[in-house]
């Protein structure tokens, strides 16, 4: 009976309620379940199970509209994203700016497995800079941990979840330790040409890192490594890898996969985490407050059962907030008492603060070198099977704004979508006809597009806080958003521009539109990156930080986090496989100290 | 479980049918960001039934009158003709997918709406000008002569210019409508969506030919 209603929740007492099920609430549902806690997992959404509701094989034209992305479904009818969005029904938010450069646009998904149902799969290690960039350049804050600290919980992740990639030993670009990353699937015709001209500007393309398995994951070693000394785990863990299928190089990983050869919460965590038979899952499930005891600990979280509009109260030792960032810092915030009349946690007044997005900007080329090649497969594994890592850390300085960004890119003859034939008129002159025909199967596949993703730093200007009188559906107050980049963050996304464009004349190809060198027009707005990370920050000082470096928060003994909101920086990597990572961490010190009698 | 098993479970998934939910569409609040242009139109909603099949009209009522759709069938198989490689674009359906995108509630369709039904009016009022008929009953070089003044916004007279970007904006629909299909997807040559037993990237005489082999 692994998913119960609320009513039978309130009447458990478990070890630990986790808020939560995605990247973070589903490693750290996985952790503690797989070394015996009683854990139970609330989610806002609904129950989803990819393996019936995955539209693997659909083609655009069994969809309405073509299968293009609409306000209820942004990334396409097809995308795994069930109630979720920039903006859900029922459930809005406040922002104090609307236009481009000044907002900050808040991503959720309401379901079972949240965001990791779509996400990119892309998995990068941050590197040994990425949680010191305080005392490398003097601007934003230090992790209270090193990469040292994180590296074991990397390598676990990447052995649990499979992450295909390769060493290259870069700078900043960590190494995983032998049997941790998978082989990486073969590069493209234009991943290829991509690298042999950007080579010659001096810029490196090197096998991406995704969460796909090009293979079988290594059930005979690996469990012994993720589980020492728990035979019983260590089990259950290789029995499950082998229910996962190695990928069979079609349908976009951004629906989800049945038959679970990526990585998404539902399929990787959640299986194995339910067969322990110690965990408990309640979907639907809206927390909006963390309750308090006279000692000041957290005694379990109140929600409203969406089925019901019922009010609901679960009890547990220990609550972790595993929210996604903000989602967590609504919920400290709406959890006021006489105790804490400032919301939860919040004594340095940090809560909500330092909000960060990931820069994020894109140019697309058209190269005549790929125009009218014989037809092969190209749907390969579904994106970035190479990436350009952040490769001037020696110019660190003298750019013109601090920290990096990488690239992300892609060609190819894809899937015809919608716009695959769109657009072409300042390539064919207008043509249409029997002339417009063949100029649709000359170009197809002939382009190629560039993504910028970049450090933010966190800034002042960045955070949110309960708005005063708008609340959702269920009348729980909501956030109020404020948005600024500085110009680190601007001045990068037109250095991305200037980089795409040169790369794209070294292919011998021609820029789609126009280079923006303004890079306040360059940038995409605050939040549409979906990299969230950020309102609770993790530091050495109770004063200026949220959490200690635990992630347990500095005011409440038994109250940890375990999303992005803890990050104190935000690297150029995408934060999921640091997430993961990190919630492992949190979740084996959670163990520890309830072996301790701590908690 | 070995990788016939996985693929015959993902064969079932893919064929799996109006599901195990029973979704009906309409019932759920319009999202506060739709607008809803046509009365009675909604979306489908935050969690329509993905792996069911849809058909144009199903979801929210069409638009095109007779003569609408006749002067979209006419303009639709001038931008795409029936050729050696694949039928024309009427001939698999584009007509229905344009309906059904200018019928639909979104923003952006509301938008293409205007910019369609209004460049079908314009284009009888230029044929009425230039050949006292409607567009759809002109000879076809009468019809390309318009085309012509109207196919390139860039070097469109500027009193062609907003006939231009309806012009742009219709070839983009019937193209996306047409090479979506499975006999558009064959034009193309396009060889995916299967599963493989491996990736073994491209032939050899493809690197060859961007000379990297």
């Amino acid at each position: 009976m692994p998913f119960i209603t609320s009513a039978t929740a309130a009447k458990e007492h478990y070890d630990v309620i986790i808020v939560g099920s995605g990247a973070g609430g589903g490693q750290t549902a996985y952790t503690l379940t797989m070394d015996g806690a009683h854990v139970l997992m609330l989610e806002a959404g609904r129950k989803y199970d990819p393996a019936t509701e995955t539209p693997m094989f659909q083609t655009p034209d069994l969809a309405p509209l073509r299968g293009d992305g609409t306000t209820d479904k942004p990334f396409g009818f097809y995308d795994a994203t069930v109630d979720g969005g920039w903006q859900v029904p029922g459930e809005p938010y406040v922002q104090t700016r609307t236009d481009d450069a000044g907002r900050f646009d808040w991503w959720r998904a309401r379901m079972l497995g949240g965001r990791t149902n779509h996400w990119g799969r892309i998995s990068l290690r941050n590197g040994p800079y990425d949680f010191k960039p305080y005392s490398r350049d003097g601007l934003g804050f230090d992790w209270p941990i090193s990469y040292e600290d994180m590296a074991p919980y990397y390598d676990k992740v990447e052995m649990l979840v499979g992450v295909y990639g390769t060493s290259e030993g870069l700078e900043n670009t960590p190494n995983s330790s032998p049997g941790c990353l998978l082989p990486p699937p073969k590069p493209k015709v234009s991943d290829l040409l991509v690298a042999a001209r950007a080579a010659k500007l001096g810029i490196p393309v090197i096998p991406g890192h995704r969460a796909v398995l090009t293979q079988q994951l290594d059930w005979k070693t690996s469990p012994a490594k993720l589980h020492p000394g728990n035979p019983a785990a260590q089990k259950l863990i290789a029995e499950d890898m082998q229910r996962r299928a190695a990928c069979f190089w079609a349908t976009p990983c951004g629906r989800g996969c049945s038959i679970r050869a990526n990585y998404q919460s539902t399929t990787v965590h959640l299986p194995p985490a339910l067969a322990t038979g110690k965990l408990d899952i309640v979907t639907d499930a809206m927390v909006h407050e963390v309750t308090i005891g006279k000692d000041g600990r957290a005694t379990g979280v109140s929600f409203v059962d969406r089925t019901t509009g019922k009010q609901q109260h679960a009890a547990a030792r220990v609550v972790v907030l595993a929210a996604s960032a903000c989602e967590s810092v609504r919920i400290l915030l709406n959890s006021k008492s006489p105790l804490f009349p400032n919301g939860l946690a919040n004594s340095s007044g940090k809560v909500g603060k330092y909000i960060m997005d990931t820069v994020g900007s894109s140019l697309d080329g058209q190269v005549p070198l790929l125009e009218s090649l014989p037809p092969h497969n190209e749907d390969a594994a579904s994106g970035h099977q190479m990436y350009v890592p952040w490769w001037l850390y020696q110019h660190a300085g003298k750019l013109g704004f601090a920290r990096g960004y990488h690239i992300e890119f892609g060609g190819g003859k894809g899937m015809p979508g919608l716009g695959t034939a769109a657009e072409l008129e300042w390539l064919t002159g207008g043509s249409y006809g029997a002339k417009f025909k063949q100029d649709a199967r000359r170009y197809y596949g002939s382009f190629v597009g560039f993504d910028g993703r970049g450090e933010m730093i966190p800034n002042e200007h960045s955070w949110c806080e309960i708005d005063p009188s708008v609340k959702d559906k269920w009348g729980i107050p909501v956030l109020r958003f404020h948005w600024q980049w500085s110009q680190h963050e601007t001045r990068q996304a037109a250095h991305m521009q200037k980089t795409f464009a040169d790369i794209i004349e070294a292919m011998g190809g021609r820029v789609r539109g126009r280079v923006e060198t303004d890079g306040a027009k360059a940038i995409a707005p605050g939040g549409s990156i979906i990299h969230e990370v950020g309102g609770a920050i993790m530091g050495a000082d109770a004063k200026t930080s949220v959490t200690n470096k635990w992630c347990q928060t500095w005011d409440v003994k038994n109250l940890f986090l375990t999303d992005g909101a803890p990050f104190a920086s935000n690297a150029d990597k995408n934060p999921t496989l640091t997430i993961m990572a990190n919630a492992w961490r949190v979740a084996d010190q959670i163990l520890e100290r309830m072996r301790q009698k701590e908690l | 479980m070995d990788r016939r098993t996985s693929i015959k479970w993902m064969l079932a998934a893919a064929a799996s049918v109006p599901s195990l939910r029973n979704y009906a569409f309409g019932s759920e609040p319009l999202a506060s960001t739709t607008t809803a242009g046509l009365p009675g139109a909604s979306g489908y909603g935050t969690d329509p039934n993905l792996v069911n099949t849809y058909k144009a009209g199903e979801l929210w009522p069409l638009t095109f009158s007779a003569k609408q759709r006749n002067t979209a069938t006419v303009l639709s198989d001038l931008i795409i003709p029936a050729d050696e490689m694949s039928p024309s674009a009427s001939a698999v359906g584009v007509i229905d997918f344009i309906d059904e995108w200018i019928s639909a509630p979104y923003k952006p369709n509301q938008k293409d709406r205007h910019i369609v039904l209004e460049g079908f009016d314009w284009l009888d009022r230029e044929s009425a000008k230039r050949y006292s008929k409607a567009f759809a009953a002109l000879d076809q070089a009468q019809q390309r002569a318009i085309c012509d003044d109207i196919c390139h916004a860039a070097k469109a007279k500027p009193k062609f210019a907003n006939a231009a970007k309806f012009f742009a904006r219709y070839r983009d629909l019937t193209a996306g409508g047409f090479y979506t299909t499975p006999d558009g997807r064959k034009d193309l040559q396009y060889v995916g969506n299967t599963p493989l037993k491996s990736f073994d990237g491209p032939p050899l005489e493809v690197l060859k030919k961007v000379g990297l082999a």
